[in-house]
């Protein structure tokens, strides 16, 4: 098996000071080179700070895994300088299929007329988005990216964490000032530090096969309930690259994982669905199960939680991944502030606060979905299948169809760095929101705003009439802003003011701007606070709001 | 008034942002109206739900139009 894909295999090596006779001490440590680790990384990396990543293994994913991913993941990795290479091998796609039996029942298009540079979503199998993560992180000389390290021992204390790692050279200890566990689902380290995670398991198995065949399906999710080739239960079809199919198989909780595994009961599932004698070849199979879980909390001292290791969700929905990535975009800027000493450590405890908020978001919507697909009552399957039957006819029912509602990012509207709105406003650009993108022009080219904006705080003025009075401190202060104007088409900046041009009018329109009206992001590309005037020390207050400051 | 077949799920005062959210919330609520119930105390109460819905609409016009649809194809 596996024909499309030659693992790397990364060479084993202790982290710079190591292995010695002192114990060394370092800023930051990640622990699992995973997706989120790995994201983590690299944000740090890029704001100056060195970091050590440990992870036990000396490869990447084995087997596809994750598959979708999000819009918002992607800008997330194109501000990680990841989502070009991520984006040119993946396969975009926007329209999902419903089918019950033999119809189609109901379909969706995740971006509907929109004017965004990233598609809805991407299919790619994990260990692409790994290796371009690990070459990322190969630009930077302040990272050390070490195989074969694998946490044994984790002991927080006020002023450190000290960990054990062992090697195939025998064990050591290093100290860190923080430690970002990503260490997958099982979570060695959250069973060291003794830490619970609570919620459920599904009673189902699921099949996965990757399948290597020329098929002319169009890039779309294909989804079946109760389909002729598969009766009883679900299946999910999706496009990978290099022609690799991604195929999901309801088993039902009686399945044998180790039986259904063998190539001869895969094939003849699979040639059931095709309906056809086309050649294909396994590439690679597994059965699952899975969780529904979180940690109460994300942040115990110095130590944070991100990715699979702080909560798990069902697969319908891609919302692993994703919400890991989503988790260290959030992390990141504020561990660099306190690091720096321009925020307090309370900043930090607002990771958890926004993440757990998230995380119980996408574990409400996995968990509905899969109580959609597989109801767990005579009584539920009856209204599921009602609701498929209408479907076809009824539009209303068509909205109730859940086969899986796909990674969306979502809104911190309760989180207490927010500064609640004074003016009205329309629109989904609330505080808290990820930003919408847009196509825009600067200096004459023609680009994206998300492109252009994160990484530091940043006050976005719509059509500026007039000089704004207190910007340049703005921009000085230890927390510095920039400014920047936001003109419609063919509109011109003020004097010495950097400009966005709205070519199309789609920023006026999703952030519901007026002239003078001002929209304040955070790093990580959220609205934190919008004004209809530009008033310096309004900014400043927000500002001082977003980083625990006041 | 004729029979409302397209997506028409709200909840006072709250705010959505996806448009499935709704949805997904009067169906949540559905199902666990009928969480626990044996088969026949889930029939009761569909039985139930149902005539209190009816009165609740009154208008027999948009009853009989929902009871021939909900009758077709069955
Ligand atoms: C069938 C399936 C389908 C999926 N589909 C999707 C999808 O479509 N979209 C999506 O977003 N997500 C999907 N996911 C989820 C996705 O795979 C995970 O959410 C993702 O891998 C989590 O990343 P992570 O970095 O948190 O953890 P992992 O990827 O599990 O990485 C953890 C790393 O930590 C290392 N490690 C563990 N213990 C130690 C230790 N003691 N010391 C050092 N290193 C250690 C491991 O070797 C590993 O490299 C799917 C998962 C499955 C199983």
């Amino acid at each position: 098996m596996l024909k499309t894909y030659a693992y790397p295999k990364y060479q084993f090596r202790l982290p710079t000071g190591a292995g010695g006779d002192t114990v060394p001490r370092y800023p930051v440590v990640v622990v699992g080179a995973g997706p989120v680790g790995m994201a983590a990384a690299i944000d740090l990396a890029q704001q100056g700070v060195p970091v050590v990543i440990l992870d036990d293994d000396d490869t990447v994913s084995v087997g596809s895994r994750g598959v979708c991913y999000a819009k918002r993941a992607l800008e997330v990795l194109d501000r990680l300088g990841v989502g070009d290479p991520v984006v040119d091998k993946g396969v975009s796609w926007n329209v999902g299929r419903t089918f019950f039996r033999e119809e189609e029942v109901y379909n969706f298009n995740l971006k509907p007329n929109a004017d965004q540079k990233r598609p809805g979503m991407i299919n790619l199998q994990q260990y692409y988005l790994e290796e371009y993560e690990i070459n990322r992180l190969a630009q930077f000389d302040s990272v050390e990216l070490c195989w074969k390290n694998k946490v044994v021992g984790v002991e927080p204390q006020d002023d450190k964490v000290t960990v054990k790692v062992q090697t195939p050279d025998g064990f050591y200890t290093l100290e860190t000032d923080w430690l970002i566990v990503a260490d997958g689902a099982r979570s060695p380290i959250r069973s060291m530090l003794n830490l619970d995670i609570d919620g459920k398991i599904f009673m189902d198995r699921f099949l996965i096969a990757d399948v290597v065949m020329e098929a002319e399906f169009p890039p779309e999710r294909w989804f079946w309930f109760d389909p002729p080739f598969h009766p009883g239960q679900s299946v999910l079809l999706h496009r990978q690259s290099d022609n690799c199919w991604r195929i999901d198989f309801q088993l039902g909780w009686q399945a044998d994982p180790e039986e259904e595994k063998k190539p001869e009961k895969v094939i003849p599932r699979i040639k059931a669905m095709l309906g056809d004698d086309r050649p294909f070849e396994l590439e690679w199979v597994s059965v699952y199960t899975f969780q529904c879980r979180r940690m109460t909390d994300f942040r115990h001292g110095r130590v944070f939680f991100a990715g699979d290791c702080a909560h798990q969700v069902s697969p319908f929905g891609a919302r692993g991944a994703n919400s890991g990535i989503q988790d260290t975009d959030n992390l990141v800027w504020k561990l660099k502030l306190v690091m720096d000493g321009k925020a307090p450590p309370s900043l930090l405890d607002t990771y958890s606060r926004e993440r757990t908020w998230g995380a119980d978001e996408n574990l409400m919507n996995s968990t509905r979905s899969t109580d959609f697909i597989t109801p767990k009552s005579k009584t539920s399957l009856t209204f599921r299948n009602a609701t498929l039957g209408l479907a076809r006819k009824h539009p209303f029912a068509r909205a109730l169809v859940n086969s899986g509602r796909l990674s969306v990012p979502c809104f911190y509207t309760d989180s207490r760095l927010n500064t609640a709105d004074t003016d009205a406003f329309g629109g989904d650009m609330v505080p808290g929101a990820a930003m919408d993108d847009a196509s825009i022009r600067v200096n004459g080219e023609d680009g994206w705003l998300l492109d252009h904006v994160g990484n530091q705080f940043i006050a976005l003025v719509y059509a500026p009439q007039a000089a704004l009075a207190g910007a340049d401190a703005l921009l000085s202060d230890p927390i510095g802003v920039t400014t920047i104007a936001v003109v419609p088409a063919g509109g011109k900046a003020l004097p010495g003011m950097m400009a966005f041009e709205d070519v199309n009018g789609t920023f006026a329109k999703a952030y519901d701007a007026t002239p003078g009206s001002v929209h304040l992001l955070r790093p990580d590309q959220h609205v934190t606070a919008r004004w209809r005037t530009f008033d310096a020390a309004a900014i400043r207050a927000a500002v001082a709001r977003a980083t625990c400051n006041s | 008034m004729s029979l409302i077949t397209t997506a028409n799920f709200y909840q006072t005062g709250k705010r959505y942002f996806r448009d499935f959210s709704p949805n997904d919330d009067f169906y949540e609520m559905l199902i666990e109206t009928h969480r626990d119930l044996t088969d026949e105390q889930s029939a009761l109460v569909n039985a139930k739900l149902i005539l209190l819905l009816a009165n609740h609409i009154g208008d027999m016009d948009v009853l009989a139009e929902a009871m021939k649809a909900a009758r077709e194809d069955v």
